[in-house]
C-alpha cells in the first residue's frame, strides 16, 4: 500500500494530530467531560464520520492494525469507505478480526467479540450533548455539567415510564461515567451499552461537527441511568441468528419479501462469520 | 438462502466512475475549461471562495467543475483542500479606503466625495432572458468614462465619524481568532462572529436578513456603502519587521448604518453592521453586515428575541458544509437505531394490547 | 430561635442611575412570613429577586442560615451550593405558573423533579410523593400522568406550589402568586397557602400589591415606594395605623374587609 500522494501521513498534519492528542488527553483524564477541539473539515462530509477520523488520525501509528465497522459490520459502504482513507493516507494494515485490531473505529456499535486491554475503540458521534435535547443552549449545558445539575435528565426517563410503563430510550442510552459526568454513548443500541462498563480498551468518543472529544479510560465505571424499580435493561429477541445460531448478539431484522417475511442475523459480520466458519470446521 | 450484503467496495468504485462519466455529459460536447469557469462563471466561483475561504479563482473553478455547479458541494471541495494548506502567517488589516475601486455606492446620502460609481451591476437590467445570449458573441464594448475616477473615496462611515455621528470601530489591535484552528465557544466575539458569517451560507445569511427586515428584529439598516474593487494584501514577515505587498484581491464591503436611540450607557448614534466577501459577492457582504448587526443586539442592550439576535442558533447552523453534511448523513445505515425502535414499538404495541 | 433564616443588610440594586431598590435591611425568622406591599414599580419585585439569588445587588449582602453551617452570604457561597439551596431549602412561586413548571412534561414529572435533582432514584417513591403532593395542593391523582398544559390557571398554580414544596423547603418566594386568577379561586388558593405555611411552619417572602393577601398571609409587612421601604411592622399595626402618608394613602385607597 502507498500512501496517497502529497498528503502527511493519516493526512492530517503533525501539529493539528498534537493538537487533538491534548484533546484527547485531557478527555482520558476527566472521563466522560467533553472537551472542545479545533475540529478540520476533513475530506469526508461531516456527520459521516469526521470526528472518529481525526480521533484515529491523531493516535494512529505505522504498526497499527485498523477495523471499521458501521452498524457492527465491516463491509458496509461507509465502512468500506473509511477503511480505505486510512489504507490509502496511512498505509496501515486493516483487518476485520475484532481482535486482531489494534484500533476500531465505529459507528452506532461495539462488537460482540470482547475487547482487550490495549486496544482502542473509537467512536463515531453524531450529537455528544446528552442534555442537548432538553436544553438547545451550549451555554447553560455546559453549566448544568460544571454543577453535575442532571435532574432533569432522569424527569425525561420518569415521563418515560409515566407513559409507556418502561423507559423508552433504545439506542443512545445516557450514561454516568466515572460517576460524575453524564455522557452520550452515541448511537449505539443500548445493548451495548453494559460493554462499556469496566472495558479494559480505551474508548475515545469523536464529534468532528459539533468539535467535541471525549473518553472513558480502560476500566471505567459507565453506569446506564435508571430507577431502582425500573433497572436498566438491554433488548432481548426470541430467535437465533438465521446464520449462525447466535443467541447472544444484537440481531438486525432483514425483510425476505413483501408477506411479512422476516429473518433475523447478526449485526456483527465478523462475530457471525467467525461463529460459522467455527461450525464449518467443526462438521 | 439469505446471505449478507457484501462487495460494498466495489460498488463505490463503480458509483465513482458512474459519476465521472455523467459530470462529463455527452463527449462530442466541447469540455469546459477551468479558464471558461473562471471567466464566464465568475460570480459563482466568487461565492465558491468566500464560502470556502480561500481566495484562489482556479481551484474555486475547479472544485465547481469537479462539483458539476453544486456550489455547496464546491465550498466543501475547497474547504478540505484548505484544510491541508499550511499556514504561514496573518496579513495586515485591509485597507479598503484605498481600494481600487470598481463600484461604489451609498444610500444614505446623493452625492458624495467621489461619487456614485455604478460600476458592473445587475441592479437596473430588465430581468429578461436575452435570447442572443444563447447564440454566444461577443458584447459591444463598454464604454470608458471620459476621466479616471477621484483619487479620494472616503468610506461613508468614517465621513460619519469625523462628526461622531457613528460609533467608533473598537480598536482591534488584539489579534482576531480563527475558528478553523479554535472550536467556537459561547458567547463569540465580534472576529470570530463576522469570520463565521463570511464563511456562512449564502441564502441561510440571506433569509435571516430578510427576515430582520419583517419585524423578527428589526434594526433599521441603511446601505452606508458598498464597495467593491481591489485590495492591497499586505504582510510583515518577521525577519523584515515591516509590511510588503504580497499580492491584490477583490473584494466587496458593505457598511450599514443603523439607527440606535442610545442607552444608559452610550448616547444616540449610528452604530455599524459589516460584511465583506471575496470578489463580487454583495447580496452575501449585505446579508451578512444586516446580521451582524442585529447579532450586536445584546451588546447594544436591544431586546434580543427574534433568531437572527440569536448567536447561538445563527452561528450554530450557518455553516453549509455543517449543515450539508449532517442532513444527508440520514442516508447512511442506521438500521440498528431503527432495529432498536422497531423492537421498542413492537413492545409497547403488544403491551397496550395486553392491556386491553 | 437564635439566628434568624434570613438576614439582609443594606441592599442595593441599581440600573444604571436609577434605582431598583435601596438600603433595605430586614431579619426574617423560620416560620415567619413577611409581605412586600407598594405599587407597581416600587422596587417590590427587584428586591425579590435579590432575596432569592436571582439577581446580583449592587451593594449589601443577604445571608442565609444554611443547615449545619448558619448565616453564609448567598452570593459568595458559589453557583453549586446556591443551585443545591434553590432546589432543596428553597422554593421559588412565580406570578405566572407556566414560568415555573414545565409544561411539556406530567404534573407527576413537575412534582417529582426536585426529589430526583437531589437523588430519588425510585420511581415507585417519587411517583407516590407526587401524588401525595397533588392531594395536598387538591389535585385529583387522576391528573398526575396528564400534562399541566390540560389544567386551568388555579390548578397551575397549585401545581407550582407542590412542586416547590414537596422537598420541604425553609423558605419560599412568592411574586404575586394570586395574581391574574379569578376572586373565588384566588381565595380558594389563599386559603391553601395559609394552610401550608402553618402545617409545614414555612418561612415565606410574598411580594404583593394586593393589601388583602398581604392581611390574610403576613405577620410583617414592609411598605415599598421608589425602591425604599417607607414603613414596616406587624402586618395588622401597618395596616390598621399606617404612620407613613403613602401607606395611609395605599390603604385608604382600599376597601379592607
Amino acid at each position: 500500500m502507498t500512501h496517497a500522494t502529497g498528503y502527511n501521513f493519516a493526512y492530517l498534519d503533525e501539529q493539528t494530530k498534537r493538537m487533538i492528542r491534548r484533546a484527547i488527553l485531557k478527555a482520558v483524564a476527566i472521563p466522560g467531560y467533553q472537551v472542545p477541539f479545533g475540529s478540520r473539515e476533513m475530506p469526508l462530509p461531516y456527520g459521516w464520520g469526521t470526528g472518529g477520523i481525526q480521533v484515529t488520525a491523531a493516535v494512529i501509528g505505522a504498526d497499527d492494525t485498523l477495523k471499521v465497522i458501521d452498524q457492527g459490520a465491516d463491509d458496509t459502504t461507509n465502512a468500506v469507505s473509511i477503511r480505505r482513507f486510512f489504507a490509502r493516507t496511512a498505509g496501515i494494515a486493516t483487518t476485520e478480526r475484532t481482535e486482531a485490531a489494534t484500533i476500531i473505529q465505529t459507528r452506532h456499535r461495539i462488537p460482540e467479540t470482547p475487547l482487550a486491554e490495549g486496544q482502542i475503540l473509537v467512536y463515531q458521534v453524531p450529537i455528544p450533548e446528552p442534555l442537548r435535547w432538553l436544553e438547545p443552549r451550549e451555554t447553560e449545558t455546559r453549566k448544568m455539567h460544571a454543577l453535575a445539575d442532571y435532574g432533569v435528565m432522569h424527569v425525561k426517563l420518569y415521563e418515560d415510564i409515566a407513559r409507556f410503563g418502561r423507559i423508552a430510550t433504545t439506542y443512545d442510552y445516557p450514561v454516568l461515567v466515572n460517576g460524575r459526568y453524564l455522557m452520550r454513548p452515541s448511537p449505539i443500541p443500548k445493548f451495548d451499552n453494559p460493554k462499556m462498563h469496566m472495558s479494559p480498551a480505551l474508548q475515545l468518543f469523536g464529534a468532528g461537527r459539533e468539535k467535541r472529544i471525549y473518553a472513558v479510560p480502560p476500566y471505567t465505571a459507565v453506569k446506564s441511568l435508571d430507577f431502582d424499580d425500573h433497572p436498566f435493561e438491554v433488548q432481548a429477541w426470541d430467535q437465533a441468528c438465521a446464520l449462525c445460531g447466535a443467541t447472544d448478539s444484537f440481531l438486525d431484522e432483514v425483510v425476505t419479501d413483501d408477506k411479512g417475511g422476516r429473518m433475523y442475523v447478526c449485526s456483527d459480520t465478523d462475530y457471525c462469520g467467525r461463529r460459522r466458519e467455527a461450525q464449518e470446521a467443526a462438521q | 438462502m439469505y446471505v449478507a450484503v457484501k462487495g460494498g467496495e466495489t460498488a463505490i468504485d463503480n458509483a465513482h466512475r458512474l459519476m465521472a462519466e455523467e459530470r462529463r455529459g455527452a463527449p462530442a460536447t466541447p469540455e469546459l475549461s477551468l479558464d471558461q469557469i473562471a471567466g464566464q462563471l465568475g460570480l459563482a466561483v466568487d461565492r465558491v471562495m468566500t464560502e470556502g475561504s480561500v481566495y484562489d479563482r482556479e481551484l474555486a473553478a475547479l472544485a465547481l467543475k469537479q462539483a458539476q455547479g453544486d456550489v455547496v458541494e464546491a465550498v466543501f471541495l475547497l474547504r478540505a483542500y484548505r484544510t491541508t494548506l499550511p499556514r504561514f502567517g496573518a496579513s495586515e488589516p485591509l485597507d479598503t479606503a484605498a481600494m481600487a475601486i470598481r463600484r461604489r455606492i451609498s444610500s444614505a446620502f446623493k452625492d458624495l466625495p467621489g461619487g456614485q460609481v455604478l460600476g458592473p451591476t445587475y441592479d437596473y437590467t430588465h430581468r429578461l432572458l436575452d435570447f442572443a445570449l444563447a447564440e454566444g458573441g461577443d458584447p459591444a464594448p463598454a464604454a470608458l468614462a471620459p476621466e479616471p475616477l477621484d483619487a479620494a473615496m472616503p468610506r461613508v462611515a468614517d465621513v460619519l465619524g469625523q462628526q461622531g455621528l457613528i460609533e467608533d470601530n473598537p480598536a482591534g489591535d488584539e489579534s482576531p481568532g480563527d475558528l478553523t484552528r479554535q472550536p467556537l465557544n459561547f458567547p463569540a466575539g465580534r472576529d470570530l462572529r463576522l469570520q463565521n458569517l463570511a464563511r456562512g451560507d449564502e441564502g441561510f445569511l440571506l433569509a435571516l436578513a430578510y427576515s430582520s427586515q419583517r419585524g423578527y428584529g428589526n434594526t433599521h439598516p441603511f446601505a452606508g456603502e458598498i464597495r467593491m474593487g481591489n485590495v492591497a494584501v499586505e504582510l510583515v514577515p518577521e525577519e523584515l519587521g515591516f509590511a510588503i505587498e504580497i499580492g491584490e484581491i477583490a473584494v466587496t464591503e458593505c457598511q450599514m448604518i443603523n439607527q440606535f436611540k442610545g442607552s444608559k450607557t452610550r448616547p444616540p448614534q449610528f452604530t455599524r453592521g459589516y460584511g465583506l466577501a471575496f470578489g463580487r459577492s454583495e447580496r452575501k457582504a449585505m446579508a451578512m453586515a444586516l446580521v451582524d448587526r442585529s447579532l450586536r443586539a445584546g451588546e447594544l442592550g436591544e431586546d434580543a428575541t427574534s433568531p437572527v439576535q440569536d448567536e447561538e442558533f445563527v452561528l450554530a447552523h450557518s455553516d453549509s458544509v455543517e449543515a450539508s453534511g449532517f442532513v444527508q448523513h440520514l442516508k447512511l445505515p442506521h438500521y440498528v437505531d431503527f432495529q432498536s425502535e422497531l423492537e421498542l414499538i413492537r413492545r409497547l404495541r403488544a403491551g397496550k394490547e395486553a392491556a386491553e | 430561635m437564635s439566628a434568624p433564616l434570613l438576614r439582609v443588610k443594606d441592599l442595593t440594586r441599581l440600573y444604571g442611575a436609577r434605582v431598583g431598590c435601596r438600603d433595605v435591611s430586614f431579619d426574617l425568622w423560620p416560620g415567619e412570613v413577611m409581605g412586600i406591599v407598594g405599587e407597581s414599580g416600587s422596587g417590590k419585585t427587584t428586591l425579590l429577586s435579590c432575596l432569592s439569588a436571582r439577581l446580583e445587588p449592587t451593594a449589601g449582602s443577604v445571608q442565609y442560615d444554611v443547615r449545619g453551617q448558619g448565616l453564609t452570604d448567598i452570593y459568595i457561597m458559589g453557583e453549586p451550593r446556591r443551585r443545591m439551596l434553590m432546589r432543596t431549602d428553597w422554593g421559588i412561586v412565580h406570578q405566572n405558573p407556566r414560568d415555573g413548571l414545565r409544561m411539556g412534561v406530567s404534573a407527576g414529572a413537575n412534582v417529582g423533579e426536585r426529589l430526583m435533582a437531589v437523588g430519588a432514584r425510585h420511581y415507585g417513591d417519587i411517583r407516590a410523593r407526587a401524588d401525595e403532593w397533588l392531594g395536598k395542593v387538591e389535585i385529583e391523582s387522576e391528573r398526575l400522568d396528564d400534562l399541566p398544559l390540560t389544567f386551568s390557571g388555579g390548578m397551575l398554580q397549585r401545581l407550582q406550589i407542590a412542586r416547590n414544596l414537596v422537598t420541604h423547603p425553609r423558605l419560599v418566594f412568592m411574586d404575586e402568586p394570586t395574581g391574574g386568577l379569578d376572586v373565588s379561586v384566588q381565595a380558594r388558593l389563599l386559603d391553601l397557602l395559609r394552610r401550608l405555611v402553618t402545617d409545614l411552619n414555612l418561612a415565606a417572602i410574598i411580594v404583593t400589591h394586593d393589601l388583602a393577601v398581604a392581611r390574610l398571609l403576613a405577620h410583617r409587612l414592609m411598605v415599598m415606594k421608589n425602591g425604599e421601604v417607607v414603613e414596616s411592622g406587624l402586618t395588622d399595626q401597618v395596616l390598621d395605623d399606617p404612620h407613613h402618608p403613602y401607606t395611609q394613602l395605599l390603604v385608604s385607597s382600599v376597601l379592607m374587609p
